[in-house]
């Protein structure tokens, strides 16, 4: 680094809360033209707020953004990329059915007159970044027929069409194959050697270890550090990642648990996990942790009859099943708490009740009719075990917090009785106080001999519910863990895919 | 607005604005026009009302359940065809009166049986309702000339038509029969397992299959309802007539969706109910019925239902959206 010159881009002090959560707590960064600056923290530490408060997309609270000596003020993304500022997403924001080029120039399509779109211009120009990105297709074909790695390529081309200042690579080979890494990483150093300045966002410690000339850390909205990637190691920049002041309290191990509920054997499902094993016996909790794209959904989801495995075997209570469909699995005892509610577990127009026995309505009948006096006795029973807030059981679904709609996806499991629940993401979206009441209540439905397996991405929240903690990589089981025996930093190691050198 | 909403009345008529609607318009018609308010007006309303009304009880099914059904009208039309056609079949020459009921009895199957290939092709296929009725619209309306040879059959049986003025009571006996679907369609939508499930799997039908309900018998189901009910008003039409012409029932799709949709039921499924419906099917009714003793020309009500339509659902739009805790876009 020399000191003469100017980053192309910094951040200073940036300061962005939401109601109840400060998600940047005073962050600086800086990239310099010609660099490659990582930046790493876990999910939630603010990674993707800062990147939308750098795209225009947030405004920030406090602090300045300073690009090429200049503070300036972005409020859209637009204005972002006016000044060579372009984020490439990690979900890619294309127009499946039109043309690679169209969506290259998507918004400013050039023009002929009377408003005519100038197809000779808007090919050649498109063509010539593709040939720059080193692309094997031409500007002409449409987007839906390009596989998943050129459809990136688009995306990317679309960051090119202005002068690019800083370019920013939000988690890009999240579904690229090992050779079209080496394409983009050539790509990244190609335009590193033109001086664009590149801010690299992922957690897979090897690309970062490959690719970056400088770390900077965050931690829960806060700056943790910046480090040079030539002097420091993964062990280092693991413990600057999870910290020591983080409130990690951790379930207390039980010591006894129940016959073996559920025991899944070689389960796999081809590209998206293989040779899965794990047991989960009765009032034990198994934590599944992994990065997001670990194929942990998937497991759930396979167990749930939503996937059909292409090998391996699934036994519950000692019997081997067959789950083909949801169906299935709830008439064996396996019920799934879905990663996203609202989408996958409630019907949000429908009220309360009706919500909470939707899987066995068809059992409560008094004749012809559904019996209303037994549903309503159900939904009471849960509402209080549960505590579920809510004026009467009238209320749409829709109306209630994050924290009673999750307890109602999960009374209207209970009540059925399941031998297994499988729980994806408990408080994906939930405030802090919720947070905590579903833990406990995860708690004590093992303590009351339920079998549970609860997926999630927040290490605080595997640490605090779990028994056990099975941590996967790309789709497989990388190692088991014993809470009593489990580190934050092999846990984080090994979800990184970084073999320890410990025996699992 | 606090005091307002403590009047139970008012309450309901916020949560069903369309009643609101039908009681101004039964007022201003009350008081506007001469015969309005007269027994045998009204009864004379709710006949009308039947045929699009029947239909309508079937659409609000369908709609709740997240699909659509544009071949109702073709649909209507096959089975007045048929019910009229197989009354002189040479089979029941020797039957008299009872000649009606398998011609009666057959023109219903044949609305089941549309109904049926739709949710059929629906369920097997996954294609769009809105495509796939689209498509039944017209190959059942060409089945109906097909059928016909283009013309109308006439029926012989003088008992047929006298049937539609026939009363029970005071009560006309379209007027009754019409009541009894309103009462078992509302009693099926709201208290049976398959009417709770119809509202689930349209309000989210991933939830629903999360929940272990089985999709496509429901839809299926459905679509089987609005095939008989129908071919049941297109059995009650033709008795009014005295015969089946290849032309009935055109525009009824668009007719009978007004309605539903006047009702409070959502084009995307999940939510409405029969109550709702009723009002919609009144609404318009009474519109129809109130601008023509108005003498009113024919192409005025049209074009002012079309505006009521979309004043209503507007209406709607502003004052329950916040309440679905729905995006504003």
């Amino acid at each position: 680094m020399t000191a003469t010159r100017e980053p192309a881009l910094r951040l200073q002090g940036i300061v962005k809360t939401f109601p109840g959560v400060r998600a940047l707590d005073g962050v600086d960064f800086e990239v310099m033209p010609g660099e490659v600056h990582a930046l790493l923290g876990e999910n939630g530490a603010g990674k993707s707020t800062l990147m939308k408060v750098l795209a225009g997309m947030y405004q920030p609270d406090e602090g300045q953004i300073i690009i090429a000596g200049q503070p300036v003020r972005m409020t859209t993304p637009i204005e972002a990329k006016a000044q060579g500022v372009v984020l490439i997403h990690q979900e890619l924001s294309l127009v499946p059915e039109m043309s690679a080029a169209e969506n290259i120039y998507l918004g400013e399509l050039p023009r002929k007159a009377f408003g005519r779109v100038d197809w000779k211009i808007l090919e050649e120009r498109s063509n010539a970044i593709l040939k720059r990105l080193k692309c094997n297709f031409r500007a002409e074909v449409t987007v839906a027929h390009l596989s998943i790695a050129n459809q990136q390529m688009v995306e990317i081309a679309r960051a090119l069409t202005v002068d690019a200042r800083v370019v920013v690579f939000d988690e890009p080979t999240a579904s690229l194959t090992d050779a079209e890494k080496v394409v983009l990483f050539d790509i990244i150093n190609d335009l590193k050697s033109q001086g664009v300045g590149i801010v690299y966002i992922s957690h897979r410690m090897d690309e970062i270890f490959t690719l970056s000339d400088r770390i900077t850390v965050l931690r829960d909205g806060a700056y943790r550090g910046t480090l040079t990637t030539a002097d420091t190691n993964e062990d280092e920049v693991t413990r600057l990642m999870i910290g020591r002041s983080l409130d990690l309290s951790r379930n207390e191990a039980a010591s006894k648990f129940g016959d073996t509920m559920l025991e899944v054997r070689n389960l796999t499902c081809t590209g998206l996990f293989e040779d899965v094993s794990f047991t989960v016996r009765a009032g034990e909790i198994v934590g599944f942790y992994g990065l997001v794209g670990a194929g942990r959904t998937e497991i759930a989801e396979t167990l749930f009859g939503l996937r059909t495995p292409t090998a391996g075997e699934i036994r519950v209570d000692g019997q081997k099943v067959e789950i083909t469909s949801p169906r299935d699995a709830i008439a064996m005892g396996v019920s799934l708490v879905p990663e996203n509610r609202k989408e996958q577990g409630l019907v949000l127009q429908m009220n309360c009740r009706d919500n909470m026995t939707l899987p066995q309505v068809q059992d409560l009948t008094a004749g012809p009719f559904v019996a209303k006096g037994a549903e309503l006795a159900i939904f009471d029973q849960y509402r209080e075990k549960l505590a579920i807030k809510t004026p009467s059981w009238r209320q749409p679904t829709a109306v209630l917090s994050g924290g009673n709609q999750q307890k109602i996806v999960i009374g209207k499991w209970l009540s059925m009785k399941p031998r297994v629940l499988v729980v994806d993401e408990p408080t994906r979206g939930i405030d802090v106080g919720s947070k905590s009441e579903i833990h406990q209540l995860l708690r004590e439905l093992a303590a009351q001999g339920y079998a549970v397996i609860v997926i999630s991405s927040e290490m605080p929240e595997v640490l605090r519910v779990s028994d056990r903690i099975v941590a996967m990589y790309h789709g497989r089981v990388m190692r088991e863990f014993d809470i009593s025996e489990v580190t934050e930093d092999s846990l984080v190691q090994a979800i990184s895919g970084i073999k320890s050198a410990e025996p699992a | 607005m606090a005091n307002f909403t403590q009047i139970p009345l008012l309450r309901w008529l916020m949560r069903n604005p369309i009643w609101g609607f039908v009681l101004i318009v039964f007022i201003f018609f009350s008081l506007a026009a001469d015969n309005f308010f007269s027994e045998r007006n009204l009864m004379n309303i709710v006949v009308q009302t039947s045929t699009i009304g029947l239909i309508a009880l079937g659409m609000t099914l369908v709609m709740i359940n997240g699909n659509i059904d544009l071949s109702v009208g073709a649909t209507l039309a096959l089975a007045a065809a048929f019910a009229v056609d197989v009354q002189s079949w040479a089979a029941f020459a020797t039957w008299g009166n009872w000649q009606i009921l398998p011609a009666v009895c057959i023109a219903l199957l044949v609305g089941i049986l549309m109904g049926a290939i739709n949710g059929f092709i629906v369920w097997k296929t996954g294609v769009d309702a809105f495509i796939v009725t689209l498509g039944a619209m017209l190959g059942i309306r060409g089945l109906v000339f097909v059928y016909t040879g283009e013309q109308s059959f006439y029926a012989m049986n003088f008992a047929y038509s006298d049937f539609s003025f026939m009363t029970i009571g005071p009560f006309p006996v379209l007027a009754v029969i019409f009541a009894v679907a309103v009462i078992a369609v509302h009693l099926l939508l709201s208290r049976t397992v398959h009417g709770r499930n119809t509202y689930a799997v349209g309000g989210n039908r991933e939830a629903a299959v999360n929940a272990g309900i089985r999709v496509g018998p429901h839809m299926m189901i459905n679509f089987m309802l609005i095939g008989f009910l129908a071919a049941l008003s297109g059995v009650l039409l033709s008795t009014q007539m005295g015969a089946a012409t290849p032309n009935l029932g055109r525009d009824y799709e668009l007719w009978v969706i007004t309605a539903v949709v006047l009702g409070g039921t959502k084009l995307t499924g999940g939510k409405g109910d029969i109550i709702g419906t009723l009002g919609g099917v009144l609404a318009i009714g009474i519109l129809r019925n109130g601008m023509n003793l108005m003498q009113v020309p024919a192409f005025y009500v049209l074009v002012i239902l079309g505006s009521i339509l979309i004043a209503v659902l507007f209406l709607d739009k502003r004052f329950n959206r916040s309440a679905d805790g729905g995006l504003r876009l």
